[in-house]
């Protein structure tokens, strides 16, 4: 039995098709747009379609992140910290500690030795610590968003960025461009900035233990550098765990539908 | 030989000097970008509000600094902080003052003013974008429009949408999404001068709202935001159009006392960063 997990998040939505027997079957990314249904089911549309599988064949559809209520086909909503939770184990099974940095929102997440989550500290009011500081900056120093994190790698004297807000640390970043810094510098100060709100959330939560860095910028190697050069120890981090959020959906689904099935109440 | 006093505010965007006459009246001011260099741009303003009042440096007895760059003015004898000079510059143009709203480019101001134009609390937002000019600018991107342009649109709302977000790049998003909606420009761009009021009462709620309230700083010139502050205030609040020059006016009131032999006041000292 097929399910499907969709994130629909703010930067972008991602759906993964899991199937206990065979395992993942199809994964997709897409750019959120303005309408998040559309989103979803583009992103669960390609998922399908890498899969070369059939529409009908996904029995069971779980949501999760922002736009998690917007998807009217689905078959069950969850919060992002359970799927989140659910999905890093799946891929690092002794993670006890996930960072999750979104587009717009950061996470973290403490779990017991099983898998539990037991707290969460969440930034989702201000860009500060998320990936839309990091698209400000880049818009400062006229840098396209894919170069970012080449670009911040080469650096080696990051300037530190003091503001929070992500408007005003704009002001700083051409103040620093207009004393000659190099963009490099600028930029991996950027990603140190993001690193130290984000940690300040682990440290909240408790952080030892395995951490599972998840969202969209895991992807992001200069962020995974900026974190481990903060954090003093290496982070679990792969091509998949960007998806963490859709697998632990998908994950959750198969439970549901097995006790579905079973004909135990849902 | 006549006696004249200076207040030169060096901001982080605009530089001002205000020159007054021994009866504390305003000879001339004037204004320009601070630029890369304080110093030269508080030297450019101070010759050139000289000229204007057409008279000679060595008339000016007394020059007090104020402003991020008021340690930097090569002429000045004293620097007081921008929130004893808002008070003073405030309470000078309306002397029923006793709150005023500051919202300038990247920071907000609430400050508590006594009848003499004395400050009695002050509380401000430089943390965050939200609620300050910025705030407008990046709405005023995000819709296309110039900052000027705006103000005067979001009086022709006739239903004022809700910005929910606080965080400035969030409500750009939010600001999108209306728009992708089909909302109309005037309603939203009332809600988002709507946003900056509320936010703005927040603070003045801090230091607890007295009327007469006096609107300074350079988002004091928009007039929906003078309107959107007065609909959420629920009462009328002044504005001059002088207000960019009030932290200025405020310094050469000082620098006035001091021409007058006041002895220096605990207001030197710093009360803010």
């Amino acid at each position: 039995m097929i399910s499907a997990g969709v994130d629909i998040g703010a930067g972008s939505t991602k759906a993964v098709l899991y199937d206990p027997e065979r395992g993942v079957l199809g994964t997709a990314a897409v750019k959120t747009r303005v309408d998040l249904e559309a989103s979803g089911r583009e992103a669960l549309a390609e998922a399908i379609r890498r899969a070369g599988l059939a529409p009908s064949d996904v029995r069971y559809v779980a949501t999760t992140g922002y736009g998690r209520y917007q998807l009217p086909d689905r078959d069950l909503q969850i919060t992002e910290v359970t799927c989140h939770a659910r999905g890093a184990r799946f891929l690092f099974p002794a993670t006890r500690c996930i960072l999750d940095i979104g587009a717009q929102s950061s996470r973290a997440v403490r779990m017991d030795d099983r898998g539990h989550v037991m707290r969460f500290k969440m930034n989702d009011r201000c860009a500060a610590g998320a990936g839309k500081f990091l698209e400000r900056v880049a818009r400062a120093l006229d840098i396209p968003l894919e170069e970012l994190p080449a670009v911040a790698l080469r650096s080696k004297d990051p300037q530190p960025i003091s503001s929070i807000c992500a408007v005003l640390a704009e002001s700083e970043v051409i103040n620093h461009v207009s004393q000659g810094k190099p963009a490099e510098d600028i930029l991996m100060g950027a990603h140190l900035s993001i690193a130290d709100r984000v940690l300040a959330l682990l440290r909240q939560v408790g952080g030892d233990g395995e951490v599972t860095l998840t969202g969209g910028l895991a992807r992001n190697p200069a962020m995974v550098h900026a974190l481990e050069l903060r954090l003093g120890r290496p982070l679990n981090v792969s091509a998949d765990t960007p998806l963490a959020g859709a697998l632990g959906a998908t994950l959750l689904g198969q439970q549901r539908l097995a006790k579905r099935l079973a004909g135990a109440p849902a | 030989m006549n006696v004249y006093v200076a207040g030169a505010d060096i901001g982080s965007t605009t530089a001002k000097v205000v020159i007054l006459d021994g009866e504390g009246k305003i000879a001339a001011t004037s204004l320009g970008p601070t630029g890369a260099s304080i110093v030269e741009a508080a030297q450019r303003r101070f010759k050139e509000a000289i000229e204007a009042a057409k008279i000679d440096e060595h008339e000016v007895e007394f020059v007090v600094g104020t402003g991020y760059g008021r340690f930097k003015i090569p002429f000045g004898h004293t620097q007081i902080t921008e929130i004893s000079c808002h008070a003073k510059g405030a309470h000078y143009l309306f002397p029923g003052t006793r709150t005023i709203v500051d919202i300038g480019g990247q920071d907000t101001k609430a400050i508590g003013a006594d009848e003499r134009g004395e400050v009695t609390d002050f509380c401000m937002n430089d943390k965050c974008a939200a609620g300050t000019g910025r705030f407008l600018d990046n709405a005023a991107l995000a819709v296309g429009l110039s900052i000027d342009e705006i103000g005067p649109i979001s009086l022709k709302a006739a239903k004022p949408l809700r910005i929910t977000n606080v965080c400035t790049v969030f409500v750009e998003s939010e600001i999108m999404s209306h728009m992708a909606r089909g909302e109309k420009i005037e309603d939203v761009l009332r809600g988002v001068h709507n946003a900056i009021a509320i936010r703005s009462i927040a603070l003045m709620r801090r230091v607890g709202i007295t009327p007469e309230v006096t609107f300074t700083g350079g988002v004091s010139r928009n007039v929906g935001m003078v309107q959107a502050l007065e609909g959420q205030l629920g009462t009328k609040v002044n504005v001059s159009p002088l207000s960019q020059y009030v932290g200025a006016i405020g310094a050469a009131l000082y620098a006035l006392e001091r021409a007058r032999g006041a002895p220096p006041t605990e207001l030197v000292a710093e009360a803010s960063g």
